[in-house]
């Protein structure tokens, strides 16, 4: 049996002396993404950082295809298989756009077809025109699509995204959403943090609600969709207005 | 007419001993942000290493003394961070004390080895005859030095643009976690550009020798050059360290001839200009 691509077993992280995560578990199967959703200051982004290892959690486990990562440097994580496209992005700004691409590029052996500089240009167009230009002088969605592309050169068998349609135009979001659905059709592991529940649902095989750090639900986007209760007690959504 | 010349070569020669030294500083606050105090230290050390070496040796290659003693300084500054500072990573004026108090270290061990006198370091014999140009005399050995400068600046602006690991420099000094999140190692590249800097300062010294000659207290006319240098031109930013070089090199130069009792003054004027009107230097980002 194949094992699960991650896995989180109760999971505490603290930030200075204030508790975020109380036990957080979730399981991703490999080719799957799974939506983490929640309202803000739920611990989606905690819980991002404790996974790359920007946090080390106090108590429990984070494995990778079953190999324990958690408490790990990120450089190490990042080696071992997780990419991460953070919230606000986070492009070298003083990098041009191919130089983004390329201090992120890792070899994997397992990789059948691994990510190029080339390739990223193939998924993003628009990144191609702009290869020699300043990371920081591009629009929100053409970061967006250059911080993706960074964290796929790494090739990763699980990638976290942190509210990638944050802050961008409804077209760009339209983008990126068509960009999520071509990595999953590749068999693209994937953590989808989202605040657009809607562009979330459209790709997740499973979701994970957090409220204040402790997981409130966790199953198939299905079963999520059918129990309103759930969604408007934990994702503010009231109706009537 | 003479004067403003030869006060005019002067202060190139100063300012690309200046880019040498503050290159390395610079780079290594931009990547750490550590103010490496040291770095005074580390140029002092090469000029010992060099007049020693140069005195004992007749006949040694002024420019393989460069090479080796750049070599040996940046082996010495690797150790230095991988043993200490790296330990103080998270407690940054711990490591401005340690640093501090290296330097002093490296200045006491200096005058213990060999005296309090200064040390003349030779001219290369090739180098000693003056220049003749457009009527005019140039020592030849300060014009080299002008051209070692450039070509340095050369080197470590290819280094730094053109090559994938200087653009994981440039990206661990934009955003060391996120760079971390991809996969770059940034810790050893602390470690290696810590090493170069302290390399690049090494080598400066010994080739400021013969224009300086090697005396306890160098490290501390130094470091305070380099200081401006780098908050003149912008912290981190190579090219602000050449203009900036060159800019303080003017100013020190012809302050001292000029105006000796007041060139402190006019040394640390325009630094506080620019701290209190464009505290990101002249060619410094803001950093967020």
């Amino acid at each position: 049996m194949v094992p699960d691509a991650l896995n989180l077993t109760n999971v505490h992280t603290f930030y200075g002396d204030s508790h975020i995560l109380h036990g957080v578990s979730f399981t991703l199967p490999s080719g799957n993404v799974l939506a983490l959703l929640g309202r803000n200051g739920a611990g989606k982004t905690t819980c991002i950082s404790t996974i790359i290892g920007f946090l080390k959690p106090r108590q429990g486990e984070i494995r990778l295809f079953g190999k324990r990562i958690e408490g790990f440097p990120p450089e190490r994580i990042s080696h071992l298989g997780i990419g991460l496209v953070p919230q606000g992005r986070r492009v070298f700004p003083s990098l041009s756009v191919r130089e983004n691409l390329v201090v992120a590029e890792r070899r994997r052996r397992s990789t059948a077809r691994p990510w190029t500089v080339e390739r990223v240009y193939d998924l993003f167009p628009r990144l191609s025109e702009r290869h020699a230009q300043f990371a920081g002088t591009l629009s929100g969605g053409e970061q967006q699509m250059l911080a993706i592309g960074r964290a796929l050169m790494g090739n990763p068998s699980v990638l976290l995204l942190d509210e990638p349609s944050e802050g961008l135009a409804p077209q760009i979001v339209a983008e990126v959403g068509r960009t999520l659905g071509r990595l999953k059709e590749q068999g693209q592991s994937i953590v989808l943090v989202e605040q657009n529940r809607k562009l979330a649902l459209e790709f997740a095989d499973s979701a994970v609600i957090l409220n204040t750090g402790r997981c409130v639900f966790a199953g198939s986007t299905l079963e999520l969709l059918e129990d309103e209760r759930i969604i408007e007690q934990n994702l503010g959504v009231y109706h009537g207005h | 007419m003479q004067f403003w010349i030869i006060q005019g070569l002067n202060s190139l020669s100063l300012g690309g001993l200046l880019f040498l030294l503050s290159s390395g500083f610079s780079l290594i606050f931009g990547l750490m942000r550590l103010a490496n105090l040291t770095h005074g230290a580390f140029f002092m050390l090469g000029t010992y290493f060099a007049a020693v070496a140069l005195r004992s040796f007749e006949g040694l290659n002024i420019w393989i003394t460069a090479l080796g003693v750049g070599v040996t300084v940046a082996a010495m500054g690797g150790l230095f961070e991988r043993l200490v500072l790296r330990r103080l990573r998270a407690n940054p004026l711990g490591q401005v004390l340690v640093t501090l108090g290296m330097s002093f270290i490296i200045s006491d061990a200096c005058l213990m080895m060999w005296g309090g006198d200064s040390i003349p370091v030779p001219t290369p014999r090739n180098l000693q005859a003056p220049t003749r140009l457009f009527g005019f005399v140039f020592p030849t050995y300060r014009l080299v030095l002008v051209g070692c400068a450039i070509a340095a600046a050369v080197v470590l602006y290819l280094l730094l643009e053109r090559t994938r690991l200087g653009a994981m420099i440039r990206a661990g000094v934009d955003d060391s976690q996120m760079a971390r999140a991809v996969g770059i190692r940034v810790s050893n590249l602390f470690t290696m550009v810590f090493a170069l800097g302290a390399g690049i300062a090494g080598a400066a010294g010994v080739l400021g020798g013969p224009i300086l000659s090697a005396y306890p207290g160098l490290d501390a006319d130094m470091l305070p050059l380099a200081l401006i240098v780098v908050i003149l031109g912008g912290i981190g930013s190579l090219p602000g360290a050449f203009v900036g070089s060159f800019i303080i090199g003017t100013i020190y130069t012809f302050g001292t001839a000029l105006f000796p009792e007041l060139a402190y003054i006019i040394l640390f004027l325009p630094m506080i200009f620019v701290i209190a009107f464009r505290p990101q230097g002249l060619f410094g980002r803001v950093i967020a």
